[in-house]
């Protein structure tokens, strides 16, 4: 099970010792790469660069005036309590949909990986919710979340929790309501792990008398290093860059407790018609994914060397 | 033995829990509002199919299955046709530039699409593709090529490159080459490919909102997003607009879901 990211940091892959050079008959043409580069650019660079420069601009969104105002935008987002505050909540989200969603997909991984009657119907019912929309998902949680003490979540648990409502805990049931949906996700990649630790370890270290917490400590948990690293990457992107779900139950509600760089961005864009600033903000996330992606890359190199 | 029946117990509660979202879907969705709001947990007593007819016309459901079945389709043939023709090329090319464009391509991976989402507004906006289908089409697949030809080369890679230099030999094109015997070797990737697409951009809520909004051309969680903020108070309704939105790609995910499973599990390793 070797990820394919390390690949992508290891060019002369194509060119390792032992294989055959291939004739140069075999190199295709670049007009295979014209028709997809041609589209990407399109879709994705040149809006993207053009982001980059109006997130240094005072661009209303109507019309050509604009001018060039340096890293105005930036000051005032170092300024602005609400942007601030909602790196603050991207960051608390997505560290708390990390850790609770891998913990849970690890458990859930561990208890069908075991053999069970039931461990097909299993992998299909904690999956199923992967495959929904989030923002549907997200509406039937508004609903379970009710603050009705007598329906929903309340009234499954005998509570009396203003899951969205209240400001200290509105957060946390956003986080646990993409737990819910994605905790499958990080299951069915844990499980692929797990499929890959071979027997004669496990029996190698039945034999020198490992329990069953020993054997898990040192023969599978070094062994799943590759899917950890795969989840976290996934559970953090995810995290930072979380909207839909957000933008269908709270909108950033009660008062600015679950406002993240997505709807805070998407706010000064589509409400406030600051299109400069947005771009800004959207650039400071940018950096944020790009940051958590190397970081993690890196670390799964390093971390793949041992396992 | 008593450990694994132990375990499947536990289990077996843990998934009850689980789909308790579920339950309290499905069972609202067949309950009139006096059942809802007397008896919100209990099961639908009687059950009652008015709020699935009403919410079928209501929601526009029809008109959306169209519009999400053809641009989601459209999209995975573009993708899967540009994505492999380009991973050919830079899985096999030896050149520095050949390995900056693949870079080029991660790229795509990593940066969030709200960094582009205004200037590209602009571009689709002038392009008069506001509203269409074309501009969806195009949309997904700029956006989701960059993992479409990560798959796709890191796939390609460890394929040997002979098939292809002895159809050449044989006087085969380079594109006769890759069409007719390059291609059919990638099909177990091209069925990762198309799971993981299929499933982001049946379930994309905010471009479409933002392209489709108002057009006619709605997609199904754009429909759905609309529905239920015009219906708000009447959960029974919206909850059996949400079944009927979800219940395709359920169905479609029930069918297939040991490949689903696989498609997902596998998607980032080669």
């Amino acid at each position: 099970m070797t990820p394919t990211t390390t690949a992508t940091s290891r060019p002369a892959a194509t060119r390792r010792p032992g294989r055959r050079r291939s004739f140069s008959i075999t190199t295709p043409s670049w007009l295979f790469a014209a028709p997809a580069l041609l589209v990407y650019a399109l879709v994705v660079l040149y809006p993207a660069i053009s982001g980059v420069f109006y997130a240094f601009t005072d661009w209303s969104g109507i019309g050509e005036d604009m001018s060039f105002v340096g890293l105005a935008n930036f000051r005032t987002l170092l300024g602005d309590e609400q942007a601030m505050g909602s790196i603050g909540n991207t960051l608390l989200l997505t560290l708390a949909i990390v850790a609770v969603q891998n913990g849970i997909g690890l458990l859930l991984a561990l208890g069908v990986h075991a053999k069970l009657r039931s461990r097909a119907l299993l992998r299909v019912i904690f999956f199923a919710p992967v495959v929904v929309s989030p923002v549907m998902v997200a509406f039937l949680w508004k609903y379970i979340y009710n603050p009705d003490p007598s329906a929903g979540l309340n009234g499954l648990l005998g509570l009396d929790v203003n899951w969205l409502g209240d400001p200290s805990v509105a957060l946390w049931s956003v986080a646990g309501m993409v737990v819910w949906q994605y905790a499958g996700y990080s299951m069915v990649i844990f499980l692929a792990g797990l499929e890959g630790v071979p027997k004669e370890l496990h029996e190698a270290a039945m034999i020198d008398g490992a329990g069953t917490f020993q054997r898990f400590r040192y023969v599978t948990w070094p062994l799943l290093a590759p899917a950890l690293t795969i989840n976290m990457m996934l559970s953090t992107i995810g995290g930072l860059k979380l909207f839909d779900q957000i933008f269908a139950t709270t909108n950033g509600g009660p008062g600015y407790a679950t406002e993240t760089l997505s709807t805070v961005l998407y706010k000064q864009a589509f409400v406030f018609g600051k299109f400069g600033y947005s771009t800004a903000i959207a650039l400071v996330l940018a950096l944020f994914v790009a940051a958590v992606s190397l970081v993690q890359v890196y670390y799964l190199r390093s971390r793949e060397v041992t396992a | 033995m008593r450990r694994t029946f132990l375990l499947e117990i536990v289990m077996i509660a843990v998934a009850v829990a689980f789909l308790f979202p579920v339950y309290t879907l499905v069972a609202l969705s067949l309950k009139d509002p006096a059942q809802i709001s007397q008896t919100p947990l209990a099961l639908p007593a009687p059950p009652t199919l008015d709020n699935f007819a009403n919410a079928w016309t209501a929601a526009a459901l029809g008109p959306s299955l169209m519009n999400s079945t053809v641009i989601t389709v459209a999209s995975l043939i573009a993708l899967i046709a540009l994505g492999s023709f380009a991973a050919y090329y830079l899985a096999r090319v030896k050149s520095r530039l050949g390995y900056g464009l693949y870079i080029l391509f991660l790229l795509g991976i990593v940066l969030p699409f709200q960094l582009g989402m205004i200037p590209l507004y602009e571009l689709v906006t002038g392009l008069g593709l506001l509203g269409t289908h074309a501009g969806m089409i195009i949309f997904y697949t700029g956006i989701q090529l960059p993992f479409t030809v990560f798959l796709y080369t890191g796939f390609i890679r460890a394929l040997p490159a002979d098939y292809a230099s002895a159809a050449q030999i044989d006087g085969a094109s380079q594109l006769t080459a890759f069409t007719r015997v390059v291609f059919p070797l990638l099909r177990p990737i091209t069925g990762t490919v198309l799971i993981l697409n299929a499933v982001f951009i049946w379930n994309d809520f905010f471009t479409p909102l933002l392209y489709l909004g108002g057009s006619g051309f709605e997609t199904v969680p754009v429909s759905v997003f609309a529905f239920v903020g015009q219906y708000v108070s009447d959960h029974g309704l919206v909850f059996a607009g949400l079944v009927l939105g979800a219940l395709p790609i359920v169905a479609v995910f029930l069918v297939l879901q040991r490949y689903v499973i696989k498609g997902f599990a596998s998607g980032l390793k080669g």
